[in-house]
């Protein structure tokens, strides 16, 4: 029986491109995701396409296509992304004009949108928001997005109709991977433990290099060859949703049971409920075996029935974090950047500057985590001989946030004895908040472009 | 000896949630794992953190247990005032546990 060839050319926004377009030429691939879409990263990109009706898709997707397009001629493979992010039309245009430029024909791009719910909002404002259980009209800030989580649906039809290229919006992260599986073996859309092991294959691939050895190196205890070179994964899925992992012969990384058991459990809650718009994943069972170098047979996944409704993360303006660091060496830097830091508290009040929200870190002494947690760390050090002071505050507007980080970097001249090394940050704050909404108010749209 | 010895981990987030995944080396060391490291032993070594609870999942046909901490992160990666505001670093400090 034929079994496809899937690839993941990206796990987020800002991923390498080298090793997708690797797969691409050598991976004799029928199909490569690109999942580029965090869940703030599409509540930026409405702005940007509130500022300009052309842009808010992926920053990224013309270096992408400028080197994906010559990669696939002459292969069969085709790409599904969701690079489209809040403008998916636009971006279908953009990658369009960029294969008119390279001479490159033969391609057709679907865009599918239908995932920006913001004109329902109206209706959304009395639902139970799931972090707080209040309903979405209490919360605070200026909802500028609203974007349902869509499942196989529109791609399918993209596929369907013949599309090459796939850029979507908002979508279910393993949709991106599922839809083409559901689409070569025509599995139904009742079939929950097809569903299921199908999306034990896409969550395992959405993350890209981090089922291959990425974020799995500890040298000396988890060592992962030529990390620095790590190739991106490759599913091999039978039409009864068996797989193995791999990925291309040469690459860097690893493919181990540790590293896809690590990946499998990313992110999700309850192994046995990992809810999508197309089935609720049930990965409790799960079996990973090696089969070979660096590849592994995965099987087990199964599911049942979804719930009918979507989830919306709905993006809100939430004012902007504003930050200064500084730099202390030598004997005393714990004790001069601690004095630093409670300067910069006593300025903020003596300034009476409207801080919601004040953080004050000492970086390499305890910033990651609470003094209480760090000092029982059998590797902890009460003092350093580099220590920087790092400070973050939450505030309604910029002018505020700006002047956090001029109080750090008036350090200089005004604080402790030696500081160096001082800049400072203002960025906005998008909060992401999540409702639910029934799926029949959400409709898919496909549309295609040929060059 | 420690955690680290006999387990890794990886750690995400999802909104407010950390979800921190333990996985044994070797699948014979999985019930001692699973016997030491209980959701109150992880509660109580977070607690300086966390303002939610701990529960625990576990999957004995890999050697693995997965921690979902919730009221984690200050609120998430998007309004967290913290550096790592995904929490990515949370798990590696959990190795330390001694069993």
């Amino acid at each position: 029986m034929r079994k496809i060839r899937i690839g993941s050319g990206a796990g987020f926004a800002g991923d390498r491109i080298d090793p997708a377009i690797d797969l691409i030429k050598y991976g004799n691939l029928d199909y490569i995701g690109f999942e580029c879409l965090a869940e703030r990263t599409i509540a930026l990109a409405v702005r940007q396409k509130m500022n300009n009706p052309d842009e808010g898709y992926n920053d990224l997707l013309e270096e992408r296509f400028r080197l994906i397009l010559p990669a696939m001629q002459g292969s069969k493979v085709k790409i599904i992304t969701n690079m489209g992010a809040a403008n998916p039309q636009a971006a279908a245009a953009k990658v369009a004009e960029i294969a008119r430029s390279l001479n490159i024909s033969g391609v057709r791009i679907a865009a599918v949108t239908g995932d920006d719910v913001l004109a329902l909002l109206p209706r959304m404002l009395e639902l139970p928001v799931l972090e707080t259980g209040q309903p979405l009209c209490a919360c605070e800030g200026k909802i500028i997005s609203a974007n349902a989580y869509n499942g196989i649906d529109g791609i399918l039809e993209a596929l369907r109709r013949g599309a090459n290229i796939i850029i979507t919006g908002r979508v279910s992260d393993p949709a991106l991977f599922l839809a083409p599986i559901v689409h070569e073996f025509g599995w139904t859309s009742d079939n929950w433990q097809l569903l299921g092991q199908g999306t034990v294959a896409g969550h395992l691939l959405e993350c890209a290099a981090q089922v291959t050895g990425g974020y799995f190196a500890d040298p000396g205890v988890k060592d992962v060859p030529d990390l620095w070179a790590v190739g991106f994964p490759i599913v091999e899925i039978s039409p009864n949703g068996g797989f193995t992992l791999s990925k291309l012969p040469g690459s860097g990384g690893l493919v181990s049971t540790a590293t896809v058991t690590e990946q499998l459990l990313y992110e999700i809650l309850d192994p046995k409920a990992y809810l999508t718009p197309d089935v609720i994943a049930d990965f409790s069972q799960v079996q990973i075996n090696q089969v070979g170098p660096d590849m592994v047979q995965v099987r087990g996944g199964s599911g049942t029935a979804p719930s009918g409704q979507l989830k919306v993360s709905v993006g809100l303006d939430e004012g902007f974090i504003g930050e200064g660091e500084i730099s202390y060496g030598g004997p005393g830097a714990a004790a001069r950047a601690r004095l630093a830091g409670e300067i910069i508290r006593k300025r903020i009040e003596y300034r009476q500057i409207p801080v919601r929200e004040l953080r004050i870190d000492l970086l390499g002494l305890h910033s990651l985590y609470p003094y209480e947690m760090t000092r029982k760390l059998s590797n902890y050090v009460d003092d350093g001989h580099e220590i920087r002071l790092r400070v973050a505050a939450g505030t309604v507007d910029r002018r505020a946030a700006a002047a956090v980080g001029n109080e750090v970097e008036a350090l200089y001249l005004n604080g402790p004895a030696g500081g160096g090394g001082a800049r400072k940050y203002i960025r906005p704050v998008v909060g992401v908040l999540s409702v639910l909404i029934p799926k029949t108010w959400v409709q898919c749209q496909v549309k295609l472009l040929e060059v | 000896m420690k955690l680290r010895d006999l387990a890794h981990s990886r750690t995400g987030d999802k909104g407010d949630l950390s979800c921190i995944s333990l996985t044994v080396y070797d699948l014979a060391d999985y019930e001692k794992v699973k016997a030491h490291v209980t959701a109150d032993r992880v509660a109580e070594f977070y607690a300086p953190l966390i303002q939610g609870t701990v529960t625990r999942y576990e999957l004995p046909q890999l050697g693995a247990l997965n921690f979902i901490l919730t009221r984690a992160l200050g609120g998430g990666v998007t309004r967290s005032l913290a550096l790592d505001s995904h929490g990515k670093c949370l798990g590696s400090a959990l190795l330390d546990m001694e069993i």
